[in-house]
């Protein structure tokens, strides 16, 4: 995939990490990127408006589910919002019909992420490149559609006032403080996850694909079944993250289910840093407060993203993350 | 005559091109086998075919007695017949040392567990830093492998290979675009690696072929024109002849395009 290349630090000497993090995968940087991380998932709350904030790690989960495939595998998906979005009605349609907990109704949009990536991942790895990314997008809109005209999403009004109900059916998530924390805590949860398969036997066969898939297939490996295992992993953390959000606002709307969405995860996931572990996260962060902060100036939001966009192509391809790690000659 | 890899009637045909055709090639075991033919022969196309990187349209392949023509290319590398790439192949940001151990990590049979830590693949550590000095690269051990020069790259790629301890090796150009220096120590190499197993390779450079096999087979507009020894094979007028329309110096050293 063109410029993926250009996003791994040619350095190959790990620096070893700090102790006890290094258990997790990380280097030094990384180690210290991490605290960092941990320090402002504490403070933050106090400091900005909480649903921003958990709006924020949503879609950092969904961008670093997305960089799972694309960064580690080399696979472009640009139908990555049907997990998203079908995530968000299944968690919203559990919660508000069937009454589950909300731990339950994350986990049920989480499954279906995880089906609905099986079966997508299984009709589109067959293909590669461009041939992926438009079975992927087809198979999106397909789903957007299914969405628009299937009883159980409301249509064009979606889902709405879905309760957040108590956590484990005792502690009650009205509180937007309190809801944070099982957010941050969701978010960490995927976060370490999608560390630990980068740094996984499995994750040290996919890298292998991803630098050289003839070579991969001439060792032995089926990497078809890796690609689907990985996109199924994938596609899972984004029905997650997708649920989440769902609980957040209360609603699930088409809007989670639309190609624009797909599109916005790769732009997340550019503008942060493909293939580096904290680079969806910051884009995430840049994209999500340039659409809060920035919501006054209406559509020129869109003129503005492209804008960074074409920036980011141009001066920085190796994204915030990418460029970052090379001024300090780290892996990030 | 104990042959562990057997074609019959093996042909390609790329919109009724016939790039190779009616080729039944007899690899006995234990040997360094030569392919070779000048340019556009149907080399590649045939070691792609035998590989199982493209599916024959006519023909059957058998390997160490099984019927191996309808398998897939990963299928076949697990039993044994494991091949090498015209273009280094490497992979570029993983350390020399992973490079070797992504191979070794085979012996766990499937590795789809993303839940344990990478720790767990260190066992494998030792063979391959004994894989790499096999090959000369243990100083370069943790250089990420795009790094290498190519030379040493090729030398990576066939320490990968080993670490399958397959019982056949394909080796598509081994020396190709090397300076005189690599293509001796690539040589040694390969007369090193091929004790106790089988060596199919294709070569352009003929002073190569002269140096390390024992039977070739000289293939031109992808069907077999001649096979035996070198030394018989190179006076064989037919031969001499196939050659000359590219270059005349077949009983020469130089290799040629």
């Amino acid at each position: 995939m063109a410029g993926q290349a250009t996003a791994f630090t040619a350095t190959a000497q790990q620096s070893p990490g700090l102790p006890g993090l290094a258990a997790l995968g990380f280097n030094r940087a990384q180690s210290i990127a991490f605290l960092l991380l941990l320090g402002l998932l504490l403070v933050g709350p106090f400091v900005l408006y909480p649903v921003f904030l958990m709006k924020l790690l949503c879609f950092a989960l969904f961008a670093c589910a997305f960089n799972l495939l694309i960064g580690y595998v080399g696979l472009l998906s640009f139908g990555h919002a049907m997990f998203f979005g079908m995530g968000g009605y299944v968690t919203a349609h559990a919660a508000k019909v069937w009454g589950l907990t909300p731990e339950l109704a994350i986990l049920a949009g989480g499954a279906v992420g995880a089906v609905l990536g099986v079966v997508a991942g299984w009709i589109a790895i067959r293909r590669q490149g461009i041939y992926f990314a438009m079975i992927t997008l087809a198979l999106a809109q397909m789903i957007f559609f299914v969405c628009l005209q299937a009883p159980f999403t409301g249509g064009e009004d979606g889902i709405q006032s879905v309760p957040r109900g108590a956590l484990l059916g005792v502690f009650s998530l009205a509180q937007d403080m309190s809801l944070y924390w099982v957010v941050a805590a969701v978010f960490l949860a995927g976060f370490l996850l999608i560390n630990r398969i980068i740094h996984s036997p499995f994750g040290q066969v996919l890298t292998a694909i991803r630098e050289n898939e003839p070579r991969a297939i001439s060792l032995g490996y089926r990497v078809d079944d890796y690609k689907l295992m990985a996109f199924t992993l994938s596609a899972t953390l984004a029905g997650i993250a997708g649920g989440t959000k769902a609980l957040v606002f209360g609603i699930a709307t088409l809007t989670d289910v639309y190609w624009a969405m797909s599109g916005e995860v790769v732009l997340m996931t550019l503008v942060g840093g493909l293939g580096t572990v904290f680079g969806p996260v910051l884009g995430a962060a840049v994209i999500v407060s340039m659409q809060n902060y920035l919501a006054e100036f209406g559509a020129w939001v869109t003129v503005i993203q492209g804008c960074i966009f074409v920036a980011c192509v141009l001066a920085f391809r190796a994204g915030i993350a990418g460029q970052l790690g090379r001024w300090l000659r780290v892996r990030l | 005559m104990d042959a562990i890899l057997e074609t019959q009637g093996l042909s390609k045909q790329f919109l009724g091109f016939t790039a190779v055709g009616d080729v039944s090639l007899s690899v006995r075991r234990g040997s360094i086998h030569g392919l070779i033919g000048p340019n556009g022969a149907g080399k590649t196309t045939c070691f792609n075919l035998l590989t199982k990187f493209l599916p024959p349209t006519s023909g059957t392949i058998r390997f160490n007695g099984r019927d191996i023509t309808r398998m897939k290319p990963a299928e076949v590398a697990r039993l044994g017949l494991v091949r090498s790439f015209q273009i280094s192949a490497v992979f570029p940001h993983l350390t020399v040392l992973e490079n070797v151990r992504v191979a070794l990590q085979r012996q766990r049979g499937g590795s789809f567990d993303f839940w344990r830590s990478d720790s767990v693949l260190r066992r494998f550590d030792a063979r391959a830093r004994d894989l790499l000095e096999d090959v000369g690269l243990t100083a370069f051990a943790q250089r990420a492998a795009g790094e290498l020069p190519y030379g040493r790259k090729r030398a990576l790629e066939i320490a990968t290979t080993l670490a399958l301890e397959p019982t056949m090796m394909l080796l598509d150009e081994p020396t190709a675009g090397m300076t005189a220096e690599d293509v001796d120590r690539i040589v040694t190499l390969v007369k090193r690696v091929a004790e106790g197993r089988t060596v199919l390779m294709v070569e352009h450079n003929l002073k190569v072929v002269e140096g390390l096999c024992d039977t070739i087979t000289v293939l031109t507009r992808g069907r077999i024109l001649a096979e035996g020894p070198y030394a018989e094979v190179s006076r064989n007028p037919e031969v001499i002849a196939a050659y000359l329309g590219t270059d005349p110096s077949i009983t020469g050293a130089a290799a040629h395009g």
